[in-house]
């Protein structure tokens, strides 16, 4: 496993380039690992962000090797190529220096989706009532776990394209507040993922479930939104 | 919501195309093989109110369903948004109906 991994790092802001660093080869190594080796041993300035290191807190993004990936739990032995990587930051979002990004434009999306919940009951009142089996909780299950690290939104070509498509995290997020039966705010959050930037956009072409870290799929979840939206148009609810 | 009824438009005019190409290429397949003639094809279709009802409703669809795609396609590569694009569908929709309408009518009137 030992040897040296030629690893280029994007270094500077949008008009930044590429500098290439000689780390060396670990076994078990992460690519997170070889960002901070670079930063501890050779570039003290290198900007990137981490906190969890264990795939929680989704704030570990980068594009390696051209893909977005959680770069905490990316081995490097599945991603090198002969002993290349190239480490840049995320895709869609603008560069603050090196390998951060700025976060808010995702952010916003998810509150311009209404990704809050809108609770309906007070602390005085009995839990809901909601079987582990319904259709509605399984909706909710299937979407819930997501940690918020930006991937899928890089590789949506949808929000390339389009800067205002609210993306895949976003949407997911509504989907799941759709499917909460607690949720007070379900018709204002149709028709805020029913608009111009909303759930209409997205192609179905699900490179976004494709690396998701987590292996959800947001692409049946805006599905899901877009049978919700065509539905309330013909009952004349939007 | 404008955006969502241009969705629902979408969906509806391609579920209405999809069995109606469908019969569209067999009756080509169907006309070339037969070796009918111009003169023999007019003859069924001349008077028809079948055939200027499935032509038609085919035009219609294609129009609608050829707006909206071509709408999407250059918001998507060229950022065109508000009433230039709006502009854009409303000519393309209605350029098409306008070729089909025609073709409809020189068939069957
Ligand atoms: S399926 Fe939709 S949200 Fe996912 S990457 Fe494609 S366009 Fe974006
Ligand atoms: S849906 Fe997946 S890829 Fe997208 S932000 Fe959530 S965890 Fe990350
Ligand atoms: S550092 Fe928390 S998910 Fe990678």
């Amino acid at each position: 496993m030992d040897g040296t991994l030629r690893v280029r790092i994007w270094k500077g802001g949008a008009d930044g380039a590429l500098r290439t660093f000689e780390v060396p080869h670990r076994a078990n190594q992460t690519v997170l690992d070889v960002v901070t080796w670079v930063q501890r041993n050779r570039d003290p300035a290198l900007a990137y962000r981490f906190a969890c290191r264990v795939g929680m807190c989704g704030s570990c993004a980068m594009t390696v090797n051209g893909v977005p990936r959680w770069t905490c739990r990316t081995h490097v032995s599945r991603v090198v190529r002969g002993d290349a990587l190239t480490i840049e930051p995320l895709r869609n979002l603008p560069v603050i220096k090196d390998l951060a990004c700025d976060m808010t434009p995702f952010f916003e999306k998810w509150q311009a989706a209404h990704g809050r919940f809108v609770p309906t009951a007070g602390r005085t009142d009995p839990p809901v009532r909601m079987a582990p089996d319904s259709p509605h909780r399984r909706a909710v299950d299937a979407g819930i776990e997501c940690i918020n690290c930006a991937v899928c939104h890089a590789a949506c070509d949808v929000v390339a394209w389009n800067p205002d498509y609210l993306g895949p995290a976003a949407l997911n997020r509504a989907w799941t507040l759709h499917n909460d039966i607690r949720d007070g705010a379900r018709a204002a959050r149709l028709r805020a993922v029913a608009g111009d930037g909303g759930c209409t956009n997205c192609h179905s072409h699900q490179a976004c479930m494709q690396v998701c870290p987590k292996a959800l799929n947001p692409t049946a979840a805006i599905a899901g939104l877009k049978r919700a939206v065509a539905g309330a148009v013909l009952r004349g609810r939007l | 919501m404008r955006a969502a009824h241009l969705f629902l438009a979408q969906r509806i005019s391609a579920i209405i195309l999809a069995p109606l190409v469908l019969v569209h290429l067999g009756l080509i397949v169907y006309a070339m093989r037969g070796g009918l003639s111009a003169a023999e094809i007019l003859a069924r279709t001349q008077g028809s109110a079948l055939w200027a009802a499935f032509y038609g409703l085919f035009v219609v669809a294609a129009a609608v369903h050829a707006a909206i795609g071509v709408r999407t396609m250059i918001a998507e590569s060229f950022g065109w948004r508000g009433r230039m694009l709006d502009g854009l569908t409303l000519a393309v929709g209605l350029g098409l109906f306008g070729l089909g309408a025609r073709a409809v009518a020189a068939v069957v009137l």
